[in-house]
């Protein structure tokens, strides 16, 4: 498999600090694109601001950085502009689930066929390291210094509950399973949403006395589980160790956003109102 | 994936020395150097493929070995 091909070379290597995991993510990424066998020049990469923004420019596809939380909103423009295409939007947790997260839930809601993966570094790892609403309760950070006290989203129950047709969670861990991941997402029909845990070790970590980035990883594989083995897990232990794995997926292509948009179309037409 | 294949270092210049391939290799294939990551024992190499998915800076690659 050549990976390559999808990456702009020239560019690299990347911004990211040491050990930061959205590389293993774009790493991930390139490779179910590869499997899944859509056309690279059929596909658009839009990506908002943050760490996460900074992916869409190491990418050989047409790609739009845009402005913070708007990703979506500008990935909505092109998919209803040509439905042709594959949109696939890279976020992060600040920028996909505070500051963009009323766009997140009316992507989902409206079923268009967008793929959204979320880089959750569960900080503001380009900013200074402010607590995002993914940090979690109880994490320093530094406008957190004596620890966090919002409670954090479960963005898959979040954007299930808004009407995304696919949901499921990956981490930097498990490159494997995010590649199997990311190609079902993206050969999904309808909204389909990836949340992926990456390690910030040097925003997230140092204040959190975990700043070594296999530590992470580590601590990572330790709050997650599979979700055929969650399932079987008591109330206890499901309400501290996330999920991994497709958590739902819908298939209903008749229900996609653009495919009802071009319905209405075909009706105003036959109509003669246009 | 055929066991013959066998780690390349593909852009040695792109490593950042964060030691994440060295820790989930089984095999102790790798090692870290001043410069990068290096290849410590190329035989012990199984082809798992874990270091070149998980690597976040693209230097690793798993390539078919012809001899």
């Amino acid at each position: 498999m050549d990976i390559y091909k999808y990456l702009r070379k020239e560019k690299l290597p990347h911004i990211w600090c040491p050990g930061c995991g959205h590389g293993t993510i774009l790493n991930s990424f390139v490779r179910a694109f590869d499997k899944s066998g859509l056309n690279q020049d059929k596909t658009v990469v839009i990506s908002g601001i943050g760490c996460s923004g900074r992916a869409t420019g190491y990418l050989n596809f047409d790609s739009l950085h845009t402005t913070h939380g708007r990703a979506i909103a500008f990935a909505t423009g092109v998919k209803m502009a040509n439905p042709e295409l594959n949109v696939i939007v890279m976020t992060g947790d600040g920028d996909g689930a505070a500051i963009g997260g009323n766009h997140l839930i009316h992507a989902a809601r409206r079923n268009i066929d967008l793929t959204v993966i979320l880089f959750n570094n569960q900080i503001y790892g380009m900013t200074g390291g402010q607590f995002s609403p993914m940090t979690p309760e109880g994490a320093n950070a530094t406008t957190a210094p004596y620890g966090n006290i919002d409670r954090n989203f479960d963005l898959c129950q979040l954007t299930k509950a808004a009407g995304a047709t696919f949901t499921a969670r990956g981490a930097t861990f498990n490159p494997r399973q995010l590649t199997n991941i990311i190609k079902k997402a993206l050969l999904h029909k309808g909204f389909s949403f990836v949340e992926s845990f990456t390690q910030c070790p040097v925003r997230y970590g140092k204040l959190n006395q975990t700043a070594d980035p296999v530590d992470m990883l580590k601590l990572q594989k330790q709050k997650t589980a599979d979700i055929k083995k969650w399932l079987q897990f008591s109330d206890e232990e499901k309400e501290i160790i996330y999920p991994l794995g497709v958590l739902n997926e819908e298939i209903n292509p008749e229900n996609e956003y653009t495919f009802r948009y071009q319905k209405i179309i075909e009706k105003t037409l036959e109509k003669g109102v246009l | 994936m055929a066991r013959s294949d066998k780690v390349q270092i593909e852009n040695p210049d792109w490593c950042k020395k964060c030691g994440i391939c060295v820790s989930v290799c089984p095999t102790d294939a790798l090692k870290l150097g001043d410069k990068g990551i290096e290849i410590y024992n190329l035989d012990s190499c199984i082809s798992c493929e874990q270091c070149s998915l998980i690597c976040p800076d693209f230097v690793l690659k798993v390539v078919v070995n012809y001899d």
